[in-house]
């Protein structure tokens, strides 16, 4: 217990040191690269655009996120369920999700010029929705015959059976996907803020960093950034102790 | 003639493939009594599983008639309890919420608590007591095999279909299970259909033993095992008479395989 805080935090201290360190035997000046020390009076200074501007990139992101757990599901099943709607669907899927979301940024930008909420929002979902139909789809159709067969020969319904077996089979790999999409409708979040004029959140903050060369001010948005993501990413693993904690103990 | 609770009269049936219709069965005829059980036994790949599909209702067979009580099957029944190779066991249930899947399905007479209570006397009677709360990973194949037993039985079927539930499990184990089969015989009365690969678990445990011939099946060889006084004792299988009728389904088996042994012996010299 206290090896698995402790250690994490002087690891973390060690690296500021050098980090600091490094800064100052170069003698870099702050337009070049900031220290850790300079971080602080950079996030002091603007610390209310950080927490409105921080807000603003964790709702979109958030929303974005279960716009893609809703569809991706959605597709999963319609893709785990019927043989026929997953040939169809697949390749369409895989060519969407094979085209960089760095170049749609810009299009959807200029699509939709000024919705800032709703272009980034539709970044975050674009980007995160694939793994999520993906493993939602793979786990339905690999259900074993005889888990269906189970049910069924008591006169279960589809909607049964996937209520009791298919839906609680498939959230280990949910869940695993989610992680992964939650950590892309990040940073599609963030493409979208950093490219779109007069932008909002974090990434918007990043931009006028850069447009007054205010490197630690970037700097703190990058360590803000983090923050952020770590927080999201184990609301998510806290949901999967929650929902699917049993998939660990078969696995060990 | 409507004798047996579960008739099999005629039946054929085949698969569609990409290669064409694949017949599986081919005028298979089977009758079990009730309260009798029956074993099938039958070359791998000859139809065994596709037989207990049809019965359970899983699927209609394209001529022929599956009847229980005499009324033709063309869906699945409640009154049906089925167990496979696989134990199947769900893993984000307790042993006991296993057990008690069926009845959250079925309409049932029993209120939750009488459920509950028939599942910790099932999972007893099969000597798993003191596991109703762990988790299926936590128990041995033998285990989780008399836990997906107890589930087949909790709702109190008529039928119990039984498709190689012990192929998969080692020698003691698998003798372990048949005789708790005999005990969950006597405790809980049911017409049960049981698919075997293994000749001495068909007449340790079955009434009649029917071999199917190789595909497409039908029925070639009717078995009757003699009764006996009280449960049968795991050594009778080793005295002449069960020596004798083992050695009656090997050469049937062989014939259903297309190998003649007579003349297998000629090419070996
Ligand atoms: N759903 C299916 N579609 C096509 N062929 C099948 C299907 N299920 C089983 N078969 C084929 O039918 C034959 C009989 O299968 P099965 O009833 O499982 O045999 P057994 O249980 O006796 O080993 C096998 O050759 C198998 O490959
Ligand atoms: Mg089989």
């Amino acid at each position: 217990m206290v090896q698995k805080i402790i250690v994490p935090i002087v690891a973390v201290l060690i690296f500021l040191v050098f980090w600091e360190l490094l800064v100052w035997i170069n003698g870099w000046p702050n337009y070049k690269m900031a220290s850790p020390s300079d971080l602080w009076p950079a996030f002091w200074k603007f610390r209310e655009l950080f927490f409105v501007m921080g807000w603003d990139t964790l709702w979109r992101t958030v929303v974005g996120l279960m716009l893609a757990v809703v569809v991706g599901v959605a597709f999963g099943m319609i893709m785990g369920f019927s043989r026929i709607m997953r040939d169809a669907l697949y390749p369409l899927l895989v060519g969407f999700n094979a085209i960089p979301k760095a170049t749609v940024v810009p299009i959807v930008a200029l699509m939709f010029v000024g919705a800032h909420d709703f272009n980034t929002i539709l970044i975050a979902f674009m980007i995160s929705f694939f793994p999520i139909a993906v493993s939602v789809s793979i786990g339905l159709s690999t259900l074993e015959p005889e888990y269906r067969d189970i049910l069924r020969s008591l006169g279960a319904s589809r909607m049964t059976i996937f209520w009791k077996i298919a839906l609680p089979k498939t959230l280990p790999e949910f869940f695993g996907a989610l992680k992964v999409a939650v950590t892309l409708a990040f940073i599609g979040t963030n493409l979208m803020e950093i490219v779109s004029p007069h932008g909002k959140g974090l990434g918007a903050l990043f931009d006028s960093g850069k447009t007054s060369s205010d490197y630690p001010l970037m700097f703190a948005v990058l360590i803000a950034l983090g923050f952020l993501g770590i927080f999201l990413y184990y609301i998510v693993v806290a949901l999967e102790k929650t929902f699917a904690s049993w998939a660990e103990r078969e696995s060990q | 003639m409507e004798d047996g609770l579960i008739e099999i009269k005629g039946v054929t049936h085949s698969y569609s493939t990409q290669s064409g219709p694949l017949p599986v069965l081919k005028d298979l005829n089977i009758s079990v009594p009730e309260g009798g059980f029956v074993a099938v036994v039958g070359p791998s790949g000859c139809g065994k599983s596709t037989l207990t599909r049809l019965i359970a209702g899983l699927m209609k067979p394209n001529a022929g008639d599956v009847k229980l009580h005499g009324e033709v099957v063309t869906s699945p029944r409640s009154s049906v309890g089925m167990a496979f190779q696989n134990p199947v066991l769900l893993e984000w249930r307790s042993i006991l919420r296993n057990v008690l899947l069926p009845v959250e399905i079925v309409p049932t007479k029993m209120s939750r608590s009488q459920a509950e209570d028939r599942a910790r006397r099932l999972l007893k009677l099969v000597g798993l007591q003191g596991f109703e709360d762990k988790r299926p990973s936590e128990l041995s194949g033998g285990m989780r095999q008399r836990a997906s037993l107890c589930r087949a039985l909790i709702h109190q079927p008529e039928v119990l279909i039984l498709d190689e539930p012990f192929g998969a499990l080692d020698a003691f184990t698998r003798e372990d299970l048949w005789q708790i089969m005999h005990r969950l015989r006597i405790e809980e009365p049911f017409t049960g259909i049981l698919i075997t690969h293994d000749l001495r678990e068909s007449i340790f445990l079955a009434d009649e033993v029917f071999v199917m011939s190789g595909r497409p099946a039908h029925t070639q060889f009717r078995l009757t095992v003699p009764k006996t006084d009280g449960p049968r004792e795991l050594t009778q299988l080793y005295g002449h008479e069960a020596v004798e009728m083992l050695a009656t389904l090997r050469h049937q088996i062989e014939i259903a395989q297309g190998r003649f042994p007579g003349e297998d012996k000629k090419v070996g010299i």
